[in-house]
């Protein structure tokens, strides 16, 4: 049992200038904090969230079971990220769908629903608001900002935005840009919401109605590329289509616990020569996680979330050079990669340790040989978990 | 190799100040000695989990790299020292890594432990591969691929063009000038490319 996790929300009433050149008038942000900021405000770790996750980082709901935070197993008491010596905050971003202002917000302007109008955000938005919120908190540095995957992205930005704010930046299972790959699933996950007949060109919270359709298939392309062909072999392999749902996300069997590649004992039943119906457990699988994702995700954020990340390439503005753009960062930096995540391999990771290598900047990076894919950074791993419980013990022991 | 006395023989090719890529570094306490001793910053490269994680808890930075893959992540001459200590003999490809090594430093420090040592010599006349202290495995699990003596160093330096800046034995953590190859466990070699 987690300790209790109360969230807040702060409104910002001064406008905030976008990259793309609109701004938003006025929003909120809706944030956790666990721990407790030390006197001269050093010991603050901030928390980036990546695609679907949100400012409940760590912690649970009073009176809510199972209502862990995302990352619940790294950051609390005694744990690797530990709330007994750091003030962590988790902050939910713009355009997000729980809590912060986004597309399902009214419109001061209007007086009517975002949907589709909502402006187009930035990673580097995300960090600019962010960084109002530490001003509010009267946190001028941090001893940390850290995240995974998207949330990576947003630590690597906050080390070149504001680079005299931050100490040491966690940069886990990310990457300097997406690859074209990388995009392309992004836009097969778009073009599926886009095209549901109840997304009425994003301006469907008029209609009454939820794309769905569009939502479960994006989930579903989406959670693919989350696993490894291993890990997925090993739970589902061949095996027909189970008489109950297997378990949600997070509950993949741990290494070695199931039988060796090739997965489950081979199903011997006969098939239902049906092309429509669900024959195989991973449809199954899919299908469930997708349902479960579009009964609580928003489409237009997820429109959003994923253009952020396509748009991301703070080398950019430098020729391409990575090294000429992390010139500015003055952090230390921990990196972390696993072997097996493919949609954010340890060869993008290497790229950002080699720009840092060449401004000789502090840095060190692990490379996990864990199972599991890209879904590797929210899993327990012993390897990962204890490289990440050292660093910041080190960083703790600077704060003393 | 880690005995405090090999670690200041091998410190003392380090000047102080030195920016220093430690190939091999294992849980990164000789690079905390040369930061904490000398004043010198830089890098440790590891392939083992444990030996990074120490790495991480003793404030080394620390790369997880395996070194057969090459040096590509470093530019030439971005070190004043690279440091070989007890890692040639582990390389499919040692003589690329020797190569990588002069590129990337301007200087490098090479350690390995020297088979032509008399009692390894003894124990191959006797008709058996070597186990002491230096060398405690049998032929079968040995992770030394690259066995090879001090003179067959001298060679391989000369055909890669490199400069020996210095070179001697190191036996009991006492440096050996006269006669390295046959009197010491361990063969250093500290250089430059030409």
């Amino acid at each position: 049992m987690s300790f209790i996790a109360t969230p807040q929300t702060m409104h910002f009433p001064q406008p905030l200038p976008l990259q793309s050149g609109a701004s938003l008038r006025d929003y909120n942000l809706a944030f956790e904090t666990y721990g407790s900021l030390n006197a001269d405000a050093s010991n603050a770790v901030l928390v980036c969230h990546a695609l679907n996750a949100s400012h409940h980082v760590a912690g649970v709901y009073a009176g809510q079971d199972k209502s862990e935070g995302w990352w619940d197993n790294m950051i609390g008491p005694g744990k690797p990220v530990d709330t007994d010596k750091f003030f962590v905050i988790g902050v939910n971003n713009l355009g997000s769908c729980f809590g912060s202002t986004g597309p399902m917000h009214l419109h001061p302007d209007t007086g009517e629903v975002y949907g589709a109008d909502f402006p187009v955000v930035t990673v580097e938005d995300w960090v600019n608001a962010q960084a109002r919120l530490l001003d509010r908190l009267g946190i001028t540095q941090l001893a940390v900002v850290l995240g995974g995957s998207l949330g990576g992205m947003q630590a690597l930005s906050w080390t070149l935005q504001y680079p005299e704010r931050v100490r040491h930046a966690v940069v886990v299972a990310s990457a300097p840009n997406l690859t074209a790959e990388n995009i392309a699933f992004n836009e097969v996950a778009r073009r599926a919401i886009v095209t549901d007949p109840d997304f009425h060109g994003g301006h469907f919270y008029r209609h009454g109605v939820i794309p769905k359709r569009g939502l479960r298939i994006a989930r579903m392309i989406g959670h693919i590329t989350y696993l490894s062909d291993d890990v997925m072999n090993e739970k589902f392999g061949r095996s027909l289509r189970a008489p109950t749902l297997p378990a949600s996300r997070g509950s993949l069997p741990p290494e070695g616990a199931g039988p060796a590649r090739g997965g489950p004992a081979p199903d011997l039943r006969d098939y239902l020569y049906s092309t429509q119906d669900i024959e195989f457990q991973i449809e199954s699988y899919l299908r469930y996680q997708g349902d479960k994702f579009s009964e609580y995700f928003d489409a237009n954020t997820y429109l959003l979330i994923t253009r952020a990340l396509d748009y991301f390439d703070p080398a950019r503005g430098h020729g391409s050079d990575l090294t000429q753009a992390l010139a500015r960062a003055t952090a230390k930096f921990l990196l972390v990669s696993f072997t097996t995540d493919w949609r954010f391999s340890p060869r993008r990771s290497r790229e950002i340790v080699k720009a840092l290598l060449d401004n000789r900047r502090h840095v060190s990076y692990a490379e996990i040989d864990a199972p599991h894919g890209h879904d590797a950074f929210l899993l327990d791993d012993p390897r990962y978990m204890n490289i990440m419980r050292s660093y910041f013990d080190s960083i703790a022991k600077e704060l003393a | 190799m880690t005995e405090k006395t090999t670690m200041q023989a091998i410190a003392r090719m380090v000047p102080p100040g030195s920016r220093v890529l430690d190939l091999g570094c294992g849980d990164g306490a000789l690079l905390s000695y040369l930061q904490r001793e000398r004043g010198c910053s830089g890098y440790g490269i590891e392939i083992d989990d444990a030996n990074v994680l120490a790495c991480v808890q003793r404030g080394v930075d620390v790369i997880q790299l395996n070194l057969d893959e090459g040096l590509a992540m470093f530019g030439d001459d971005s070190f004043d020292v690279v440091l070989q200590i007890d890692t040639l003999q582990h390389l499919r490809n040692a003589e690329v890594m020797l190569r990588e090594t002069a590129r990337v430093g301007r200087t490098g420090v090479v350690a390995f432990p020297n088979f032509a040592h008399w009692p390894n010599r003894l124990s191959v006349l006797r008709g058996r591969m070597p186990v002491t202290r230096r060398l405690p495995y049998q032929w079968y699990d040995t992770p030394n691929i690259r066995v090879g003596t001090y003179k067959d160093f001298e060679v391989l330096a000369l055909k890669n063009q490199l400069r020996v800046i210095d070179a001697f034995g190191l036996q009991d953590g006492r440096t050996v000038r006269w006669c390295p190859n046959a009197r010491a466990g361990t063969a250093v070699f500290h250089f430059e490319h030409a």
